[in-house]
């Protein structure tokens, strides 16, 4: 008998579709990995889509091939991400894979980054948009210089949640002491890192222990699995508002971050002025006018008092719309057009916020910077700033240091050795000045308004990733410069 | 839409892809000269024109529609997309396969399928055009090359993507800046399972090719898939015709898309069985990417979709 062709309702474990998590409900979390090259990123995550059953047959048939052919006797679960040519040859990781799953708990989009150091722009491409790192530790090297580059970038991108996994314990007969004296110094630096509430757990991303299912071989080990870790953390846009919601069920213990977050105000880039004209979808919508965005941080209600930056002028919320209709509220992450009691002049790359706890624009400001590009950043360099929905031109003012990541027990501000320009892979501390006013925020209080990326005016490519700061310590000066 | 004042505050996994999609769409198009949009009637584009309407609502959708016709479409998909084009408002151009082979600019591959054709008027297309920001409706989930492309990718002069020298793509400020002769790529679909645009359809009520319901059609066996006959497919003797119930799971060029056996006639018999399918939507209808182990990287990189 000839196989049939593929026939999609045959299986019967499968055919329960209530089991399958309904994404109109459950909570999205974005999570990244990150390490140093050859420690097993790509296997645990090959082993989480395992364990959750989220390879289709034909997929895992493929992976199952390409092993074979390699000679090898197992199944090279780091295939299922690394799907460039170059990364088979080379059995490494080089750009960033994304990949789907669900548990009935949750949905995930998973972030597979490469621990390779020529590559750690790619793994800043994967971390940006993280709830949450997975880092892994060869458990027969402890951490290595890879792995505090790793967690910097984590501290500079104040990824929310950082999960240690230190891997291949089954190398090491699945024993207690080399897991807690990793265990240890990870917590230790990542504590002068400013890196708060790190877990580390004890894995085998090759045979799944902890990974997915707790493991057997690890009797002293009581705490949760990976995947459990990932269930259960808040997700970045979901925080404040989950923590408020939580709260309003008496169930939460706020942090004085989470409480200062679910009571600081909005924030709203302006990405396109909505003016339809004879392009309106009805004639009643001919005059219509309003400003196209995603809310940032915050929940926008009408009613609300608006200040426009960097103009500074003020007006009110009048009315919050999508195609489906009119909103009372608009909350972080929703796309919308918010339309204004007053006719100011606002174009695209204005940022609207409350006028309470409102932002304010100015020309300088101090950031720091990973600089992800081959030639170096100098001081009086020439560059665009990208931030929000705006861009415009800065010169680098001045380099004020560059993070020294060997250091023991460095941190992002008292690490810093004096430089004069930062080379690739680089964390600094730098100053820039701007042709025209922005609403740049501190980054550990506004995300959104407080992250940029340096362009190149030549070609267009992006230089660096960049999180402002409020405060630089030793400079004596305030970040923002007001005009 | 439901009462925002009473509704809980967090965003479901489809409402913050689709908010993530019209942030995409948006930003795009803020700093476009001329975008187009990639329509093909399937699915995926279907979903990127939705997410266009309700991105510039009250205003039509800015921005034009193109079409790379292999010549071996489906008759329904045509006459759909031609509706909703209309529907809309919009204008659509068509660059033909079918051309490039008639002055033989391009030859019929021995196997007879036109997927890979395409590349060529479309990359013609694009600069006869001189669109610079082209939306597609890949998703990452669709094959393993495209799981590692940015949201906004950069092509150069012939159309090529490198991925081995990807722009770093930070938070959601995404980086459309090229030189003259380059364009973007832009995927505003890139996070989204199958399985979210089909629940997406299903709450947004959006139609579809019928094709992509189970209905009774001859078909025949051709390397595990179903075929159906079609002026772009040849019939060999030996080949059994015989009536099955089937859906599509993608629409394509007809000779290399295969149909799967399905009972679903509604969006969310479809939805239970996208569900507990055990095999990938390419790996049960493209034949195009069983070529080889590279085949979808090899295209990209030579400016296809
Ligand atoms: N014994 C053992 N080997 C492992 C384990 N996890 C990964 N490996 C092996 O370590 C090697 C590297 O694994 P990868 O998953 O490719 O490592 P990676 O961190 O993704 O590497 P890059 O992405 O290139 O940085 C492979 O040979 C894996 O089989 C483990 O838990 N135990
Ligand atoms: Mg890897």
């Amino acid at each position: 008998m000839t196989a049939a062709p593929e026939s999609v309702t045959t299986t019967d474990d499968a055919s329960d579709a209530s089991a399958v998590p309904d994404t109109t409900r459950t909570s999205l979390l974005r999570f990244a990995t990150a390490g140093s090259v050859d420690d097993g990123k790509s296997t645990l995550v090959g082993r989480l889509l395992h364990d959750t059953k989220s390879i289709l047959a034909d997929a895992y048939e493929a992976v199952e091939r390409v092993s074979r052919e390699r000679g090898s006797e197992e199944v090279d679960l780091a295939l299922l991400t690394d799907g460039l040519r170059a990364e088979r040859e080379q059995g490494i990781t080089i750009d960033v894979a994304y990949r789907y799953f669900s548990t009935p708990r949750r949905t995930f989009i998973l972030a597979d980054c490469p621990g390779h150091v020529q590559y750690t722009r790619n793994t800043v491409t994967g971390a940006s948009t993280a709830d949450a790192l997975v880092v892994l530790i060869d458990a027969r090297y402890g951490v290595v210089e890879q792995t505090k580059r790793h967690l910097a970038v984590a501290a500079l991108l104040r990824v929310p949640h950082v999960i240690v996994a230190v891997n291949k314990i089954d190398l090491l007969d699945y024993a207690q002491g080399p897991y807690r004296s990793i265990a240890q110094h990870v917590q230790s630096h990542a504590e002068s890192l400013g890196l708060p509430n790190v877990i580390t757990v004890p894995v085998s991303a090759l045979n799944g222990d902890n990974v997915a299912t707790r493991s057997e071989s690890t009797p002293w080990y009581e705490g949760p699995t990976v995947l459990e870790i990932l269930e259960t953390v808040p997700s970045i846009d979901q925080g404040a508002d989950e923590f408020a919601a939580a709260h309003r069920h008496g169930v939460a213990h706020p942090t004085a971050a989470d409480a200062e977050a679910a009571a600081s105000g909005w924030r709203f880039p302006v990405q396109l002025v909505l003016r339809p004209q004879d392009a309106a979808v009805a004639e009643e919508f001919r005059e219509y006018r309003g400003y196209a965005g995603q809310v940032a941080e915050g929940t926008v209600r009408v009613g609300d008092e608006v200040v426009v930056q960097p103009s500074g002028k003020r007006t009110t919320v009048a009315g919050i719309d999508t195609a489906t209709g009119p909103l009372e509220a608009a909350h972080t992450g929703q796309s919308v057009a918010i339309r204004l009691a007053d006719e100011i002049d606002i174009a695209r790359g204005d940022l609207l916020s409350s006028a309470e706890d409102a932002t304010s624009a100015s020309k300088k400001f101090h950031a720091h910077v990973a600089w992800l590009t081959d030639r170096p950043l100098r001081v009086r360099d020439r560059v665009l700033v990208q931030h929000g929905s705006a861009t415009v031109q800065a010169m680098v003012a001045s380099i004020d240091g560059i993070l020294d990541i060997s250091l023991p027990g460095g941190t992002l501000d008292s690490s810093i050795k004096p430089g004069h320009e930062l080379l690739l892979n680089d964390i600094g501390v730098v100053t820039l000045q701007l042709a025209q006013p922005l609403a740049v925020e501190d980054y550990g209080k506004h995300r959104r308004t407080g992250a940029f990326c340096l362009v190149d005016p030549q070609d267009g490519n992006t230089l660096a990733a960049g999180t402002a700061r409020a405060h630089v310590p030793g400079t004596g000066e305030d970040t923002y410069v007001s005009i | 839409m439901t009462d925002q004042t009473t509704a809980p505050a967090r965003l479901s996994t489809l409402d913050s892809l689709e908010a993530e999609g019209i942030h995409i769409i948006r930003e795009a198009v803020g700093t476009a000269r001329k975008p187009v949009l990639l329509f093909s009637g399937g699915k995926d584009s279907v979903v990127v024109l939705h997410l266009a309407t309700k991105a510039f609502w009250p205003g039509k959708v800015p921005f034009e529609l193109l079409h790379v016709d292999t010549g071996h479409n489906f008759d329904e998909v045509l006459e759909f997309r031609d509706r909703t084009v209309e529907r809309l408002g919009l204008r659509l151009q068509v660059a033909k396969v079918q051309d490039y082979i008639d002055d033989g600019r391009l030859r019929e591959r021995p196997d007879g399928t036109r997927n890979p054709l395409q590349t060529v008027p479309l990359l013609d297309g694009i600069a006869e055009h001189k669109y610079d920001v082209v939306f597609g409706g890949a998703r990452r989930d669709e094959e393993k090359a495209r799981a590692k492309e940015r949201v906004v990718s950069l092509r150069d002069e012939f159309g090529a993507w490198d991925p081995r020298n990807q722009r770093p793509e930070l938070w959601n400020l995404y980086n459309p800046r090229h030189l003259p002769g380059q364009h973007v790529r832009v995927f505003p679909l890139s996070n989204w399972t199958e399985l979210d645009v089909w629940r997406y359809i299903e709450r947004e009520n959006i139609e579809l090719p019928s094709l992509y319901y189970a209905h009774e059609r001859d078909v025949f066996q051709r390397d595990g898939m179903w075929l159906t006959p079609h002026h772009s497919v040849r019939v060999r003797d030996t080949d059994q015709i015989v009536k099955r119930t089937v859906r599509y799971r993608t629409v394509g060029d007809a000779s290399c898309t295969g149909a799967v056996e399905s009972p679903a006639i509604t969006v969310s018999d479809v939805i239970a069985e996208v569900a507990s399918t055990r095999i990938t939507e390419r790996g049960a209808t493209r034949a195009d990417d069983r070529l080889s182990e590279a085949a979808m990287e090899d295209r990209k990189k030579e400016g296809y979709f």
